[in-house]
């Protein structure tokens, strides 16, 4: 039956890219990272203006969910802002779909204090002891004598999942840490506490915060694109073989720098180098 | 001939109220059902001991680790917290409402205090969160203002309502009579609000409490929002706490279909369900009690 349905969706769309004539109402349902949902939803709006014969079917339930749905055949198109894992890969197999990825943006994790925190600078090793719980005193990283109130983001959201991977390197995160919801909440949590460190994603940073320099490097659109920011990654979508079709069009536009990327910079991401 | 035409829209009508009565039993049958079967798989993960008695919650670690202990002393704490304010608040604004307010007042005061129930909890939480969490941080040097005692305060916000209109309720079902009788022999107003009146609504009393705790146990945003989301053991009214429904609420939408996360999330609801049946089955119990003492 799934078979069925496969080869009926792949001959649609091959009869989309050969006919000149654009069909009716053409259909792409996307999923994933309530990371990128922003960056989809803003190039969508301008995506389907433009293309007034595709709607776009978006919605966000983290990047896990949007690549089982990719595989399960669920959805056109999965956002994620985390590569895709080799059990996902193999998952997608066993239902006889090949995820291929595309970057689309970059975003960089900001460790944030609050602005009248004194100390400019950390070291990975230093963020990994106080998330750790291994140092809780700011003096001990250059600052006042003051205890550290840790803020995180929830174990399943993909934020925490990258700050795990880029600076945690297996450790845990302390249980005392205070685990909040969303970037907005680390936001509010950590400008209103002068004890509080965070970390966000580039684009929620604002003036009521202080952003730390890492191992010496400022956080910048520049650092984040050149790797040598130490906290950046790369948003991704997922496509069930190379985009074409519909798919194609959207990707294309997407890459647009001044189109799709455009919309990347507005919500707060860095566009790719183009 | 008008008769039977009568009986027969008296069954009709008594079978359209015994379908709709069944129906939110039948609910919540299948919602008990489907809560357990999602809920006990996660004990062929972890024993039960690991999974009630164990301090780590690292649901997403590899390997994972399914401790609620902290989660559970998390719900406990803050209920507490909210019923050490809400009680005492609710239950002597219903007794000045009922005993001392002008009838004027009490037509106005209490419709007032039932809209506080209609505040969306969202709301509250963000009240919390801007307002509240700096304001502690600078009055008690508190580490941080998202803590037990801020969700303590913004729970009891929104339990006061409920506990303080049905004690009201209870309190204004005592009949004249006894306060009479305890004003004729001599009694002051004092003395028989709490000697006669209060404890003649006693059961009344008790199941607004028992309510107003099993709302504190199940809210949600505003926990999610304010208590800090740390899984430890709060030793201090400002430590941040992690209750269980924020654990759901925050967890739930990323956890994988059917796995391991997704089961203790769903275990953690069951617990949850339990406490508040634990709450309700009280209040009956209280309710039951004292119905037959006043007989």
């Amino acid at each position: 039956m799934k078979r069925i349905t496969m080869a009926l969706s792949l001959f649609l769309v091959g009869m989309f890219a050969a006919s000149p004539v654009p069909a009716a109402q053409q259909e792409l349902i996307i999923n994933g990272s309530t990371t990128v949902l922003p960056v989809m939803q803003k190039a969508g709006e301008a995506f389907m203006a433009a293309n007034p014969g595709i709607s776009l079917a978006i919605s966000g339930g983290g990047s896990g969910n949007g690549i089982k749905a990719l595989n399960e055949g669920l959805c056109d198109i999965a956002m994620s802002s985390r590569d895709i894992k080799n059990t996902e890969v193999e998952q997608g197999k066993a239902k006889g779909v090949t995820p291929v990825r595309t970057a689309i943006a970059v975003d960089a994790l900001v460790p944030v204090t609050h602005t009248q925190n004194p100390v400019k600078e950390l070291s990975t090793a230093q963020l990994r002891d106080i998330y750790a719980g291994k140092i809780t005193n700011w003096k001990d990283v250059g600052g006042k004598d003051s205890s550290i109130v840790v803020v995180s983001r929830d174990t399943s959201s993909g934020t925490y999942e990258t700050w795990m991977e880029m600076i945690m390197k297996g450790e845990k995160v302390a249980p005392s840490a205070l685990l909040q919801a969303s970037n907005g909440a680390v936001v509010q949590a950590v400008s209103k506490n002068e004890k509080a460190i965070g970390y966000i994603g580039f684009g929620y940073l604002n003036s009521s915060l202080k952003k730390q320099n890492v191992n010496g490097v400022e956080a910048t659109p520049a650092t984040a694109l050149s790797k040598k920011w130490p906290i950046a990654r790369e948003l991704y979508i997922f496509t069930n073989g190379q985009p074409a079709g519909v798919s194609k069009k959207l990707v294309d536009f997407l890459l647009d720098p001044g189109k799709g990327q455009k919309a990347v910079s507005e919500v707060g991401f860095i566009p790719l180098q183009k | 001939m008008t008769v039977p035409s009568h009986a027969r829209k008296e069954t009709l009508i008594r079978r359209i109220l015994a379908g709709a009565a069944g129906c939110s039993l039948l609910f919540l049958g299948l919602i008990m059902v489907f809560l357990f079967m999602e809920g006990l798989p996660v004990f062929s993960i972890v024993t039960a001991k690991d999974f009630f008695l164990g301090f780590a919650w690292y649901p997403t670690s590899d390997p994972p680790e399914f401790g609620i202990f902290p989660l559970i002393v998390g719900s406990v704490a803050v209920t507490a917290v909210s019923s050490a304010i809400a009680i005492p608040l609710g239950v002597m604004t219903a007794a000045w409402l009922t005993e001392i307010a002008p009838k004027t007042v009490r037509r106005i005061v209490k419709p007032v205090i039932e809209l506080l129930a209609a505040l969306p909890s969202v709301v509250v939480g963000f009240f919390g969160m801007v307002i509240m969490a700096p304001a502690l941080q600078d009055w008690f040097y508190a580490d941080t203002g998202l803590n037990l005692f801020n969700a303590g305060l913004m729970l009891a916000f929104m339990s006061v309502p409920t506990i303080c209109s049905i004690a009201e309720d209870a309190l204004h079902a005592v009949p004249v009579s006894l306060r009479e009788a305890s004003l004729a022999l001599g009694a002051t107003r004092w003395e028989t609000t709490i000697r006669v009146v209060v404890p003649a609504a006693f059961s009344g009393i008790g199941t607004a409490c028992m309510l107003g705790m099993s709302r504190s146990i199940g809210e949600t945003m505003v926990v999610l929002m304010v208590a800090g989301g740390a899984g430890i053991i709060p030793y201090s009214l400002f430590d941040p706490v992690r209750p269980m429904p924020a654990a759901i609420a925050a967890e739930m939408a990323e956890a994988s279909f059917r796995g391991e996360h997704y089961h203790a999330l769903f275990a953690i609801g069951m617990v949850l369900f339990l406490f508040t049946l634990a709450f309700n089955i009280i209040a009956r119990q209280i309710a039951e009690k004292n119905r037959q003492a006043l007989d």
